[in-house]
């Protein structure tokens, strides 16, 4: 385990400063994030960075009120120091820390190292994606890719004696091309990443390039999308944001416990059909949201959300847990040293159902087919969301017949949700970015293709 | 409480020896930034303090050139060995890099001009327990504000006192000081079997300027103004833009204008300097130099002085937003908008505060004229529902329907849909009355009458 980046002597002495003027638990979390990044564009490799970045976050939690410093670098008189800013606002007596003990985690395996691979070879990987996008056909105008590495290593040691840390690496390319025809632009975009070294591009990594460059091919013969309630049909893998944005932000804990979820106080209820079970699986070796520990050391699980249709659990922290009475389900995740961790998803997906694509489309007299989105959003309190479909057909008669753009999908998580009425076995899992509280961090979202009865798609046809 | 970093002052004599340690590495030419930011945040909730945060950060970024190819480094260890990792760093980035002809150093421009009033002394007087007051009456005033309103999901105050200094091999050097701070807040409102939220905001240099009743009463309004809100039919009619969804679109056109999106290909506006793309009551400028705009500073993010430059006048497209590279590029001169968000990230075009000439029409006229249509006061999806090299997009969006030219029932869960060109050729007038929005960057502006936009709801 690594625990190497401040020894025990010196956490145990930075969690004693922070209770130093009272308080119920004290925390010092301290990181080193290294990366590298880089892009083709104009097919040119450009924009090559690489960095180094070490620091600290102290938190002292007293009577529900969390005090919070973070400094930068790792040098023990630093830490000490942030330690007390923490402890500044607090005019209680001393209280006691635990012994600390080192508890072993298990970080993701790496089989190659992205630091030990040349930035050469980064470089062109990045080349054959430029190839690969461009070689579609003559209206690719435009393809840029990114490579990006980072290795997060960190150590927590809190004052109920926890002293763990992790080793995180994670790698990911993405390729955005632009396809042009007379004075029409069209854009396609596709990624591939995981909690993984340089060995997940063994596999045709050019397959991504070879798919935005389509994707944007497509929507250049893509008519006005349709307008009003119906049928929808979302694609697997990054479909499964739709899950992510309209129910599982609505179950995290902070927004539950403060009444603006639409899941507040519905534990055990029947929020979608049978047919629908979902999980966060923070465990899922190898994918972009997985972590041996989440960022206050609780071991990551597999957390059963819904179960046949019943609401089952919320996702927690530590804090949010304790409010509740129960234990955290290593959902404490911060985008940094420089961040308060708060509940967050990992990998969260709708489990694979039953269905076949062919079969859920074949029973849509009109209907719109959603392969990809471009990303969503929702407000937990009331439930409203939209996305922005990136890929669109329109379903007529049981067929998928032409390409739509410009295609919104708008409504609220309640209503849609309990619409799903088919979910695929064609199960599969895609990166994303989740920003929540101004902190963004990497997770996973998933599932076969689902149906929704009924939904609002904004287009652009009146 | 104020965090002070250690290891030595952030400043010029740190970013002139980044840039040697960087042509030691063998780096042609070199520029160094240096950052340092001081903040504290409050978060309240139910009358308590929910967090309160203390933080100190500094780093260093190095950009190395090679001939015509470019690198960059960065990090936290300003010790001699670590900015010298950094400028290592910044060089081997560079020998990985293409060729690029266009790619060079920045070379002094012009007089720096003097800014006064970029840091406001009131961040430094407030002491903490000043700015959680400060905090909880935002809290508490959206609460008293109106019997609906049955809680705030957080209301949160944030202040920042930030130090900069830029060096390059090619004897540009220039240090700044600046400070912001905001507050908002996003108020729960139940009623009609429903609940709203609704934002409040303020912002600007320092606590002082920041009234919280009047956040708290914003956030209030917006969200029990939304109470019994339903689908409107779907239809093709004017738009009143609040400046919230205003400044929320003006960022996107902002993004559009910048030289290095139009060099690439990926701007709806590339190949239009001097054509008709606005109707004549839409009128930008890019502002780096105003007081009031958080985005002012005397220098860009590569030490290129700020200056004031205008977009779009009479309905024409008068320039695009250039750094160094775009501007060598275009055989232009650099307007000042290499932009970078701290020592992390190398500079990029960016507008700097993008200003919306107000026009005569109070907000009652603009209903007025709007006659039967829809006032938009929320946008979502943005970052999804715009396709920023056509320009086509499909929103989310909640508002009023305007009926007899005034405001009437709530409508909610609709999209609307055009392109960013046809938007601001529809343009049929703007308010009088502009505002600073944090949305779409640092925007000002009024209220935005467009003549005609697809509604989609049911």
């Amino acid at each position: 385990m690594s625990t190497e980046l401040i020894d025990a002597g010196v956490a145990a002495k930075v969690v004693a400063r922070a209770l130093s003027s009272g308080g119920e638990f004290a925390e010092v979390f301290a990181e080193r994030r290294s990366g590298l990044t880089m892009t083709v564009d104009e097919s040119r490799v450009e924009s090559v960075q690489s960095g180094t970045e070490e620091g600290a976050g102290v938190r002292v939690i007293d009577d529900g009120t969390t005090y919070f410093a973070h400094v930068d670098g790792l040098d023990p008189a630093e830490l000490e120091r942030a330690a007390s800013e923490a402890a500044g606002a607090l005019r209680g007596a001393r209280a006691e820390p635990r012994a600390l003990q080192a508890a072993a985690a298990s970080p993701q395996p790496i089989e190659r190292r992205p630091e030990d691979v040349p930035p050469e070879r980064k470089a062109a990987l990045l080349r054959e994606l430029d190839d690969r996008g461009r070689g579609e056909g003559g209206e690719v105008a435009q393809l840029r890719a990114s490579y990006a590495e980072a290795r997060r290593e960190v150590t927590v040691a809190n004052s109920e004696g926890l002293l763990t840390g992790d080793d995180r690496t994670r790698v990911r390319i993405g390729v955005q091309a632009v396809a042009r025809r007379d004075e029409r632009a069209e854009t396609g975009a596709e990624t591939l990443g995981g909690h993984r070294g340089f060995e997940l591009f063994d596999d045709d990594p050019g397959a991504i390039a070879a798919g935005a460059a389509r994707q944007a091919l497509t929507l250049l013969d893509a008519g006005a999308a349709p307008t009003g309630s119906m049928p929808v049909v979302v694609g697997g893998g990054f479909g499964g944001v739709l899950f992510h944005e309209m129910t599982g932000h609505g179950l995290e804990a902070d927004h539950v416990q403060k009444g603006a979820s639409v899941y507040a106080g519905r534990i055990g209820e029947t929020v979608a059909q049978p047919l629908l079970s979902a999980y966060d699986d923070g465990r899922l070796p190898g994918e972009w949201g997985s972590d041996a520990i989440d960022d206050e050391g609780t071991p990551t699980q597999k957390t059963l959300l819904i179960e046949n249709g019943r609401l089952t659990s919320y996702l927690y922290d530590r804090l949010r847990a304790e409010r509740d009475g129960v234990p955290s389900t290593g959902n404490g995740r911060r985008e940094s040293f420089r961040h308060l961790p708060i509940p967050r998803m990992t990998n969260t997906y709708i489990a694979p159902g039953e269905d076949t694509p062919e079969a859920m489309i074949g029973e849509v007299e009109r209907g719109f087919y959603a392969v990809s989105f471009a990303g969503g959003q929702v407000d937990p309190a009331t439930g409203d969301f939209v996305f922005g479909v990136s890929e669109g057909y329109l379903i007529e008669g049981g067929k998928v017949t032409r390409p739509c753009r410009g295609a919104t999908l708008i409504g609220n998580c309640r209503d849609a949700l309990a619409a799903i009425d088919a979910v695929g076995s064609d199960f599969w899992m895609k990166t994303g970015i989740c920003g929540k509280g101004g902190q963004h961090i990497p997770v996973g979202t998933g599932q076969g293709h689902v149906r929704i009865g009924a939904m609002t798609v904004g287009g652009t046809e009146l | 409480m104020s965090a002070r970093p250690a290891n030595g002052a952030v400043g010029l004599e740190l970013a002139n020896r980044a840039v040697e340690a960087a042509v030691a590495a063998g780096a042609g030419a070199a520029e160094a930034y240096a950052g340092e930011a001081t903040t504290r945040e409050v978060r309240v909730y139910g009358g308590e303090v929910e967090s309160l945060t203390a933080a100190a950060q500094r780093g260093v970024g190095v950009r190395a050139w090679i001939g015509g190819r470019v690198g960059y480094g960065f990090g936290t260890d300003l010790s001699p060995e670590g900015v010298g990792t950094i400028a290592a760093r910044a060089v081997d980035a560079a020998q990985v890099a293409d060729e690029d002809e266009f790619a060079g150093p920045p070379e002094r421009a012009g007089e720096v001009p003097e800014l006064a009033g970029l840091s406001d002394p009131s961040i430094g007087e407030w002491p903490t327990p000043r700015v959680v007051e400060l905090a909880l009456a935002v809290e508490s005033s959206a609460l008293e504000a109106d019997p609906r309103v049955v809680a705030v999901e957080q209301a949160v105050y944030f202040d920042s006192a930030d130090r900069v200094a830029i060096a390059s091999s090619t004897g540009l050097a220039g240090e700044f000081e600046a400070s912001s701070c905001y507050a908002y807040l996003q108020a729960l409102a139940e009623g009609a079997g429903g609940r709203e939220t609704g934002l409040g905001f303020g912002l600007g240099r320092g606590p002082a300027v920041l009234d919280a009743a009047a956040i708290g009463r914003e956030g209030a309004e917006r969200a029990t103004a939304m109470i019994g809100a339903s689908k409107p039919s779907s239809r093709s009619c004017p738009a009143v833009l609040d400046p919230t969804v205003a400044a929320s679109f003006v960022g996107i056109i902002g993004g559009a204008v910048g030289a290095d999106a139009v060099q690439r290909g990926r701007s709806p506006l590339a190949g239009r300097l001097g054509e008709e793309v606005a109707s004549e009551a839409f009128v930008l400028h890019d502002d780096g130099l105003t007081p009031e705009g958080i985005a002012s500073s005397p220098l860009d993010g590569e030490g290129v002085p700020r200056r004031h430059t205008a977009l779009i006048e009479a309905g024409r497209l008068q320039t695009y937003l250039h750094d160094t590279y775009t501007a060598r590029r275009a055989g232009a001169a650099s307007t000042g908008n290499a932009d970078r968000r701290g020592y992390r990230s190398q500079p990029s075009v960016s507008a700097s505060n993008l200003v919306v000439r107000p026009g005569s029409a109070g907000f009652e006229e603009l209903l007025r004229q709007a006659g039967e249509g829809v006032y938009i006061t929320d946008v979502t999806g943005l970052h999804s529902g715009v396709n920023p090299v056509s320009g086509i997009f499909s929103v989310g969006a909640s508002g009023r329907l305007i009926r007899d030219g005034e405001l009437a029932e709530p409508v909610r869960e609709f999209t609307i849909a055009s392109d960013l060109v046809s938007m601001l050729r529809a343009v049929r007038a703007a308010g009088a009355a502009s505002r600073w929005v944090p949305f779409g960057g640092s925007v000002s502006t009024p209220c935005l009458l467009i003549g005609e936009m697809a509604v989609s709801g049911s």
